[in-house]
């Protein structure tokens, strides 16, 4: 069963159609990427997805609920989680902190005002924090600020503070954008053991061939703000119409 | 104790301490020595340490955590003065009601500003507090002041006169604001041989409660809350796309660290029964920033410390006239006495703002983190000087946080 089903959707920015008439399913527990040259749209794609703009045409839905005009914090409450391509932590916060408040968000809901208590009293909240600090092995840098971190501990740990929300789908934007190549390797690697150990559905926008390769089980190739093709892996490889967009006609 | 770490308790304590004992540490000079008129520990002085440390505390709340600069807390304040003027008015004499009201009307003030303005962000929010705050200014000393509704009292300021109802005042209650018939006025004058110490009721009433709300704030610091303020100061985004909504989050702080300013202004009306729309104006909300920036912003005991600072250098920097710099220069010959003066005489009395500019520039240029991060500075200098001591060579540098 589709867990994301876009529809129909079209976005125009004055006079550029960014997105015209585009469908997409994906599929429950898959790893689909979205792939394309500069300007073909992925980025508006997912900014639609994600509440931050309103398509003007078209639907899009998550688990049947549509999640067009709602925010952005009403959409990841509903199970979506994004990624971004550079890494969104609360760099003036520690390590620690930045683990708690997904969990905080996803117990508590958008708001509360737990003012009087503390945050050693949540006993079970820290407990969950440390588990996932654990996971993305980085328990010993609990009490680092979370800005002073390398570019990939940065990256690791804002993939940890979306899995702590055990979401039902995690949308990655250009996750090894700017990464060299064994920092994408990891990258790679721990995005695999996710997949494996958990229950989650991946929908991964990329650049690199590398990373699209060895991580999707489909492949939804963008061009010109339209879906070319959408195929597996291997079919997408030597496909005619995808070297031309990349390569442009005369190749 | 009382649900914080060991740390903040110690903070805690401490704080209690120096308010306690203010009479005492303030004091430090005798009666009539030549640099008694450097003492700060008079009732009016130490009040206004108190107060003014209410407000700081309560705007760093909004400022220190969620990073959103109001320039407009300063009609909070207003506000909460006039609030408790009109119960003086109305009811009685006794502070407590009029406390409580300037609470609650400040909090729903603030409610309502604070839900325009933060709509925005950044410099826009500051512009549209400090909008709200010269339009509740305008309001306060003219508009609000006409024959046919007397809200405000105008130029005159509010005060309490003999025909108002005041229907809960007892025939023996003291004619003047007091607690449960303690009038706030009243000063216990203790006489250590050349030394005098004055203990103030009303200065005692503002000191405990400013130990509470003191309180309040570390637990608010250190609550879940106050994380998500924290969180919003860092990066909003990321807090949107963690399925939390900042408006709330900022609202609230907004409405707490409001009604911290009316709290701030009620006392203020309970220690002098009058409010002046003078109260509300934007050089009072720029106060409020200087004292938490100059304290530490974010810090939980820096804005107590720049409200004392700027306090206390206001008094007395706007004390010493040109006949006291000619006391002490006197040893020198008279002409250069003449031009010592001259070249002092511009940064006191009245110029003491003169002053204040240029403490406030040397501590934002050479200690951002303000006096806190000045003191862990120097703690951190002591400790190493001893280390140095214990085992010699050890070039260890700390990064100063």
């Amino acid at each position: 069963m589709a867990i994301l089903r876009v529809k129909d959707v079209s976005k125009r920015f004055g006079g550029l159609k960014a997105l015209t008439d585009v469908n997409l399913n994906v599929e429950e527990n898959s790893v689909h990427a979205i792939i394309g040259p500069n300007g073909a749209g992925k980025s508006t794609l997912l900014n639609c997805l994600v509440g931050k703009l309103m398509p003007d045409t078209g639907s899009v839905l998550f688990d049947n609920n549509s999640v067009l005009g709602l925010e952005p914090f009403q959409i990841n409450q509903m199970g979506i989680s994004r990624v971004f391509q550079t890494p969104e932590i609360f760099g003036e916060l520690t390590v620690m902190e930045n683990m708690l408040i997904p969990i905080f968000a996803m117990r508590d809901g958008a708001f509360r005002m737990h003012a009087y208590e503390t945050i050693a009293n949540e006993k079970a909240i820290v407990e969950q924090a440390e588990v996932m600090l654990e996971e993305m092995n980085m328990a010993d840098k609990r009490e680092m600020h979370a800005a002073s971190l390398s570019r990939g501990d940065k990256r690791r740990l804002e993939i940890g503070m979306c899995l702590s929300q055990n979401p039902r789908l995690l949308l990655l934007d250009e996750p090894t954008a700017g990464m060299a190549r064994a920092d994408t390797n990891n990258t790679i690697d721990l995005l695999k053991q996710i997949k494996e150990e958990r229950n989650i559905t991946i929908a991964i926008i990329e650049h690199d061939m590398h990373v699209v390769f060895s991580l999707a089980e489909r492949i939804t190739v963008l061009a010109q703000g339209t879906p070319l093709v959408e195929d597996i892996p291997e079919n997408i490889r030597g496909n005619p119409k995808v070297r031309e967009a990349y390569l442009g006609e005369a190749a | 104790m009382l649900g914080l770490n060991k740390k903040d308790t110690s903070l805690l304590i401490i704080v209690a301490l120096l308010t306690l004992l203010a009479p005492f540490i303030l004091n430090p000079f005798p009666e009539g020595s030549a640099m008694a008129q450097f003492n700060a520990g008079y009732p009016d002085l130490m009040q206004r340490f108190v107060i003014f440390g209410i407000f700081a505390i309560g705007f760093n709340i909004l400022f220190g955590l969620t990073g959103y600069l109001s320039f407009g807390h300063a009609a909070f304040l207003g506000v909460g003065s006039y609030s408790a003027v009109w119960m003086f008015k109305l009811l009685s004499y006794n502070v407590i009601p009029a406390i409580a009201l300037s609470v609650v009307v400040a909090g729903v003030f603030s409610l309502l500003i604070g839900f325009v303005s933060l709509r925005r962000s950044g410099i826009y929010f500051s512009i549209l507090t400090l909008a709200f705050a010269q339009m509740s200014f305008a309001l306060a000393y003219s508009v609000l002041s006409n024959p046919k509704f007397n809200l405000t009292n105008g130029e005159t300021g509010l005060q309490v006169y003999a025909d108002d109802p005041q229907i809960l005042q007892g025939a023996n209650a003291p004619d003047l604001p007091h607690l449960f018939g303690l009038p706030m006025r009243a000063t216990y004058t203790m006489d250590v041989g050349a030394w005098s110490f004055d203990f103030n009721a009303g200065y005692y009433l503002c000191a405990v409660i400013m130990m509470v709300v003191f309180y309040l704030a570390i637990r608010i610091f250190r609550s879940p809350f106050g994380m998500m303020l924290r969180a919003v100061k860092s990066n909003q985004q990321r807090m949107n796309y963690t399925g939390l909504n900042s408006k709330p989050y900022t609202l609230a702080a907004f409405v707490i660290s409001g009604m911290y300013a009316g709290l701030a202004g009620g006392l203020m009306a309970a220690m002098d029964p009058l409010a002046g729309a003078e109260r509300m104006q934007w050089t009072a909300s720029g106060e409020v920033v200087l004292m938490t920036i100059l304290g530490g912003t974010g810090t939980l005991i820096g804005p107590v410390l720049g409200a004392g600072f700027i306090k206390y250098f206001e008094n007395i920097f706007s004390k010493i006239n040109d006949n006291v710099l000619h006391s002490w220069f006197a040893f020198l010959p008279d002409g250069l006495e003449d031009a010592v003066v001259f070249l002092i005489h511009p940064f006191i009395g009245k110029g003491w703002h003169l002053t204040l500019g240029i403490l406030f520039m040397l501590v934002v240029i050479y200690l951002p983190g303000g006096l806190v991060e000045g003191g862990q500075r120097l703690l951190n200098r002591l400790k190493r000087k001893k280390t140095d001591a214990d085992d010699a060579p050890s070039g260890k540098t700390e990064p100063a946080e």
